[in-house]
């Protein structure tokens, strides 16, 4: 089958990259227009306080100035956001969405005034001269103590509870209490994962503007375009009166997820009737924008001596800061992950969430799974080291294979490749020679971890994605998709899936991508749904226009349309390729009958019911993707400094449609959750210390080890040619395999991260005293 | 504010501005000059988005005031092909999958590309060390140590 391929499976560059090589491709912050002003947010104090007054008049006095705005004058100030979701899901998952702070201040950093001036000095100015009024409050930090009766209250807003508990979510499988009575061993533990920020390279940006026919009109880089309508709620405007001409991302990983600027830039626009920039620092980035979901995580694992795991009983609170956000859909990740990707017969999880006046936390690459898997896959070494088993033993003896249900009792209709990749990842670390004991003097470890992550959204959302094409008489093709790029290649697969489909070179079908009034909607760039859903999208689309083409080259080369096939920017016969009609003549043909040349398809992902959230079960995602990843860490017995040496990691992908993309996809995501083993925000009582990239340290060239990818091709995959996603999955098992290796080398596994050099020392001291 | 009168060579054209003295070469580059592929990620050199070659080596425009590059030749991202003919490691990014979001391309393709000058066989450990300033979020750097190998002499 894959011989037959022209297009997939190969290393296509993609459209955009000349353009970027060349400085070409602009972003958010790279437009300006003309009469332009800058646009800046006076932000809280104060993680926790009333506001009980705001004065703008001398910022309003101030020359130069043309809007200063506050909550009063947001046509909508509050809003239940649906966050591009089709379906009203209710059940607590819709997030209040707030534009500027009024009440209450639920975090510092929140925005609480906006201001648009000439120059972005000017609109600095303006900001330091607004006076508010603040009483401070005395806020709460630890989603534990969020949830205790008595606990201040985040939230003021009507439509949310007189607690700070977001959500509770559970899972009842078989029955842990008999299991652990009979279990030959226990094992117990509980781990802290902290909160992560984005770190793309962009901070969050664009310009606004009101068109010559009243339209308000953006280019935000966004991976949700469907927060347009959002924006007209807030604005009081119907939906088709904004719109959002989008620019690539420079990164995403779902901190552009929620809205950033749209809604500010929006209301200084309309009050000004002047094009708007706003781009936020990296201090306000770093600050401001929401996190990856902090959590502690309780197990308690049953299993017999030869080690099959017959009960995980698994505790998960979540810090969901000062909004709710995508708290309920993140803990559906966490909350179904949590035992694991193994197959266990008895399952008890209870997750709770809860607001606290940190900043909030929402989407970040792996969405609540990376989460459980750091947590169940550091219990599995512990279970492993208490059997006295290796970490492959164990996994192979658990893990989840083809037929198995998970732990709602949904049994995955994609290939489960956990047995292959976890021993191909494990020997191929093992195939670089046999473990060093020590190497420049420093402790040699080595370690494992393999995972479980969906790919397309919660099918409870009913999701869908519509691609739309049109053959141009000259052969060419324009591809119109509603798709948010961020740098995964999410445009330019399309592209070779169509090109693939008839025939012609890729650098024949040109995208046009992002622009709400223009393209057809295809989802949220999220939820590794990309590939998935618009991949989908665009072969259902593609293979209409198809028919039609071979039904008329059938016709011109005098044959049934079955023995028709196109190739080579020709219809030719199958058995006879010398018998052929140029694409062009065909397209040319159809032209002169009168035929449409062009078509928008729509894919529609499995579509389930809102799950019973005290006993959930059944099918929460259309599938998964499997990793696996091997890992060879050096620790400095000294001082507590360790590195990551060598990985070799494996992924199930179904499909490579674009060898390099997704390559590129496992390495980068390699690197991205190697990160979140040392990263470190510096939250303490709201306040964010890690406030610039001297403070907050992402793995650099020279951090980032040398990375071995192992890529299967089952087929097995829901989306084109059988193909996975892996965007998010690709950032999955990393980080446990990394403390694991800590764990070989110098035999202490440290149960929260961040991994701080002073930390790992300090536990090396305890267990040599 | 007193301003002054600056004149550079930028991409071989020489430019004579008017700037404030707190004025930074990346505003300058990127607001008088419009050229945008000179980014801004961080402000205070950490990311190495902003990166210029000037005199041939590669700086932080974030960090040096416009004043500083009075008399100097800059290149940037928009100068260092010759219309669509790339230099090597330009089309080396774009054949190994190098680039992704492509924000930190124009430091990143700079950068290499001063490194080739200096050492036209790096090893990978020099290519890492060299481009350890320059953050990328998206790829794990392994493409982008790949294809600055793919120029180094000795796989020519």
């Amino acid at each position: 089958m894959s011989a037959m391929f022209k297009l997939v499976g190969k290393p296509a560059p993609r459209h955009d990259a000349w353009a970027k090589a060349k400085g070409d491709q602009l972003y958010s912050d790279d437009f300006t227009m003309p009469g332009m002003l800058y646009g800046k947010a006076l932000r809280s104090k104060y993680p926790a306080a009333i506001i009980k007054s705001i004065d703008t008049s001398k910022a309003k006095a101030l020359p130069g100035v043309h809007a200063v705005l506050t909550a009063k004058d947001v046509p909508m100030n509050v809003e239940i956001s649906k966050f591009g979701q089709m379906k009203d899901v209710g059940g607590g998952f819709e997030g209040l969405y707030k534009v500027l702070a009024d009440g209450k201040v639920r975090f510092k950093g929140e925005a609480i005034a906006l201001v648009a001036a000439e120059t972005e000095e000017l609109a600095e100015e303006a900001c330091r001269l607004i006076e508010v009024d603040y009483e401070v409050q005395p806020g709460v930090f630890d989603p534990e103590e969020a949830l205790k009766p008595g606990a201040y209250i985040v939230s003021s807003d009507e439509g949310e509870n007189e607690s700070n508990l977001i959500m509770e979510s559970h899972i009842n499988k078989g029955d842990v209490e008999k299991a652990f009575a009979e279990a030959d061993v226990i094992v117990e533990n509980e781990y802290r994962v902290p909160p992560v920020d984005h770190a793309y390279l962009e901070t969050e940006g664009g310009v606004a503007w009101v068109d010559d026919n009243g339209v308000i009109t953006m280019r935000v880089g966004t991976q949700v375009l469907e927060h347009y309508r959002t924006i007209a709620k807030v604005m009081g405007l119907p939906q088709n009166k904004v719109r959002n001409m989008s620019v690539p991302m420079g990164g995403g990983f779902g901190g552009k997820e929620d809205i950033t600027v749209e809604t500010f830039l929006c209301l200084l626009a309309n009050a000004t009737k002047r094009p708007v920039k706003m781009v936020w620092s990296r201090e306000e980035s770093l600050e401001v924008h929401s996190k990856r979901h902090p959590e502690i995580l309780r197990y308690k694992t049953a299993a017999t001596k030869d080690g099959k795991i017959t009960a995980q009983k698994v505790e998960i609170i979540m810090d969901g800061g000062g909004y709710k956000l995508l708290t309920g859909w993140v803990q559906m990740y966490s909350t179904v992950n949590a035992p694991g990707c193994y197959n266990i017969p008895n399952v008890k999880v209870d997750s709770y969430s809860a607001l606290t006046n940190n900043t909030p936390s929402s989407a970040n690459r792996g969405f609540g799974c990376c989460q459980a898997n750091f947590a169940s896959e550091l219990q599995m070494d512990e279970l492993a080291a208490k059997l006295g088993m290796s970490p492959l033993e164990i996994r192979l003896k658990n893990c989840l294979r083809n037929g198995d249900e998970i732990c709602t009792g949904f049994i995955p209709q994609g290939h489960i490749a956990l047995e292959e990749i976890a021993k191909k990842a494990w020997e191929g670390l093992e195939a670089t020679g046999p473990k060093p004991d020590y190497v420049d003097g420093k402790k040699i470890g080595r370690g494992l971890a393999i995972g479980m992550m969906s790919y397309g959204r919660l099918t409870f959302m009913h999701d869908s994605s519509r691609v739309g094409l049109r053959i141009e008489l000259d052969g060419s093709v324009t591809l119109r998709a509603g798709v948010p790029d961020l740098g995964g290649g999410q445009a330019s697969v399309l592209c070779q899936i169509v090109a693939e489909e008839l025939g012609i070179p890729m650098e024949k079908v040109h995208p046009y991508i992002m622009d709400t009034h223009l393209t057809p909607l295809c989802g949220t760039t999220t939820a590794t749904r990309q590939l998935y859903m618009s991949g989908n999208a665009a072969l259902v689309t593609v293979k209409v226009l198809k028919e039609r083409i071979i039904k008329k080259a059938a016709e011109m080369l005098d044959a049934k349309p079955e023995e028709v096939q196109l190739i080579n920017e020709k219809a030719c016969l199958i058995n006879n390729p010398l018998k052929s009609v140029p694409f062009v003549q065909v397209v040319g043909a159809l032209s002169n009958d009168g035929v449409e040349l062009f078509h928008e398809g729509q894919f529609n992902a499995p579509f389930t019911d809102v799950p019973n959230l005290h006993d959930m079960k059944g099918r929460i995602w259309p599938d998964f993707t499997y990793s696996a990843h091997a890992v060879e860490v050096a620790v400095d017995e000294e001082t507590g400094k360790f590195e990551v040496r060598k990985v070799v990691l494996c992924y199930d992908v179904g499909k490579a449609i674009n060898k390099n993309s997704c390559e590129g996809q496992l390495e980068g995501g390699c690197v991205y959750n190697q990160g979140y083993v040392t990263e470190n925000m510096g939250w303490e009582n709201g306040i964010t210390k890690a406030r610039s990239f001297a403070e907050y340290l992402i793995p650099t060239a020279v951090d980032a080890p040398e990375i071995e990818t192992i890529m299967v091709e089952s087929g097995g995959g829901l989306g084109p040619y059988g193909a996975k996603g892996v965007g998010e999955p690709a950032d999955n098992s990393i980080a446990p395999a990394i403390v694991n290796a800590i764990y070989d080398a110098v035999g202490v596994r440290l149960k929260e991260m961040p991994v701080t050099p002073e930390k790992l020392l300090k536990a090396i001291q305890e267990k040599n005293k | 504010m007193t301003k002054h009168e600056i004149e550079i060579t930028v991409n071989g054209r020489k430019r004579r501005l008017t700037v404030k003295p707190n004025d930074l070469l990346l505003n300058v580059i990127r607001e008088d000059l419009v050229l945008t592929g000179t980014k801004y990620g961080c402000g205070i050199g950490e990311c190495a988005a902003c990166t210029v070659l000037m005199e041939g080596k590669p700086v932080l425009a974030c960090m040096i005031l416009a004043v500083a590059a009075h008399g100097k030749n800059i290149t940037t991202i928009e100068g260092l092909a010759d219309g669509d003919k790339l230099v090597p490691v330009q089309q080396a990014f774009i054949d190994h999958g190098a680039i992704q979001c492509g924000f930190c391309t124009p430091g990143m393709v700079l950068t290499s590309h001063a490194l080739l000058n200096e050492n036209p066989d790096p090893s990978e450990e020099e290519i890492r060390d060299y481009l350890r300033g320059n953050y990328c979020r998206c790829t794990g750097y392994t493409a982008i140590v790949k294809a600055v190998q793919s120029c180094a002499k000795k796989n020519q």
